[in-house]
């Protein structure tokens, strides 16, 4: 059994919030390099260079990359062997509330959907839990914008729509999203489960590295074609139109019901952050 | 080339501006979002004073990150317009000529921007670091409380912008995909 205080978790959400917040991955720069050297259409082009520009300004200046810094996603996976001192629903808040006060990142959540005040401190994170083998804690945080958590959709489809009744319901999603959730976009899909596990596969699914394929060979081949397809509307960067629309489409799926096929799409901006650390 | 102008923006100018024209603003604009523009809706229907002048004026849906010491405001790109929908129609009525922001409208913003003579702006979504850099001076002007979501008086400087819909109700989103389509086929 390993002890762990719930101050090192704190610490670790607090950096990971300004991490995530000021600096792009490394996997979505590359990608959004190898779109705009592929780009041909000028305007698409031209919103290309600036969103480059931009993650380049956020990194030398430690600054936001966008106003939007999202609501805390917290994902922590927890070795079964590791003993938390500390209330650690409570040690991530705080870390959260300390990052954003900190980083100079915008407090974007309210206390009720409907009265709509605002926290103050951008709590409370979004807490999901794993229990898996060992003595650590992997702790990644993805604060994540609501331009594109707007334009996500679930789908509980009939198992007789089968495959393709998944595709052309990412890019009905895809398309009826357009310019709104600032195009290029990562599209996460979660196919299975439950009502509430394939929202939360596709939530998982935009963790991955945007260069890093499905295991399945199946499901690698699918987004592939997914991505190709989306890119084939036309909707472009920002949607002035081009074949940037898309960076990736991530899925991730699991057993479902006999009577049941759900799909769960969440987009992402271009702005995809995602930092990881393992204490 | 970019066309340059210089605010207030009048009604004549807007009629000028066409779908897909590249602009770069300079002057004063001011910011609000979901909150603020419920606020001022509140304020038109009971017939009560507003806290800005409406006539002539660009209003740039943003809520910035705070400023870091030294700064004058923190990120500051554009939030998804829709939701600004149900509002924008009675403060063009009022005299607003321009909007900032990203994404689709309805068609009761398109009809009021045409019966007025109103222009909606794009500016680049995710890019809120390099916009910032254009804003030379930020002051909150009301509603100090809604912190992000606050007005504020913002001064610019060549603050660059595509015109999406122009007061004849052309639409870049449409006709920018449709060209790209032609051209690709």
């Amino acid at each position: 059994m390993r002890e762990i205080s719930a101050l090192i978790i704190t610490q670790t959400v607090k950096k990971l919030c300004i991490e995530a917040n000021c600096h792009l991955g490394n996997d979505i720069k590359k990608r959004i390099e190898q779109f705009y050297e592929n780009e041909k259409w000028p305007q698409a082009k031209e919103v290309l260079e600036r969103i480059i520009q931009n993650y380049k300004i956020a990194d030398e200046s430690n600054q936001p990359i966008c106003q939007d810094t999202g609501m805390a996603c917290v994902f922590l996976k927890i070795g079964q062997d590791v003993h938390i001192i500390g209330d650690v629903k409570e040690t991530v808040n705080e870390g959260v509330r300390q990052g954003y006060e900190e980083g100079y990142l915008r407090k974007s959540v309210v206390r009720d959907p409907l009265d709509r005040v605002n926290t103050g401190d951008n709590t409370p994170a979004m807490i999901y839990f794993d229990i898996v083998p060992g003595d650590k804690i992997e702790i990644t945080v993805a604060p994540k914008g609501f331009g594109s958590e707007n334009m996500s959709r679930i789908a509980m489809l009939r198992p007789s729509d089968g495959l393709k009744g998944v595709k052309d319901f990412v890019l009905k999603t895809a398309e009826e999203a357009g310019p709104n959730p600032c195009p290029p976009i990562v599209i996460g899909v979660g196919i299975g489960g439950t009502f509430d596990k394939a929202a939360y596969m596709a939530k998982k699914a935009l963790l991955r590295p945007v260069d890093k394929k499905n295991e399945t060979a199946f499901y690698a081949d699918l987004e592939q074609q997914l991505l190709e397809e989306v890119n084939a509307l036309g909707i472009g960067p920002q949607g002035f139109g081009g074949k940037t629309t898309a960076l990736a489409v991530n899925i991730e799926w699991c057993p479902t019901h006999i009577a049941g096929l759900p799909v769960a799409v969440n987009i992402n901006c271009h702005v995809t952050r995602h930092k990881t650390e393992v204490i | 080339m970019a066309i340059s102008i210089k605010t207030p923006l009048t009604r004549e100018m807007v009629k000028d501006l066409k779908a897909g024209d590249s602009c770069l603003i300079s002057g004063v604009i001011y910011t609000a979002r979901d909150a603020a523009h419920q606020r001022l809706c509140q304020l038109v229907e009971q017939s009560k004073p507003l806290p800005i002048d409406l006539k002539d004026s660009i209003i740039y849906f943003v809520g910035p990150t705070p400023a870091k010491p030294g700064q004058v405001i923190g990120s500051a790109g554009p939030t998804t317009s829709y939701r600004m929908d149900a509002y924008s129609p009675i403060l063009i009525e009022l005299g607003q000529t321009g909007m900032i922001g990203k994404g689709k409208r309805g068609t009761e913003v398109v009809d009021a921007m045409k019966k007025h003579k109103a222009v909606y702006f794009g500016a680049i979504g995710g890019c809120g670091a390099l916009l910032s850099k254009c804003i030379k001076k930020s002051e909150v002007v009301a509603y100090d409380d809604l912190g992000a979501e606050a007005i504020r008086r913002l001064e610019v400087e060549d603050f660059p912008v595509i015109v999406i819909i122009d007061s004849s109700g052309n639409n870049l989103y449409e006709t920018g995909r449709e060209d790209y389509l032609k051209y690709n086929r």
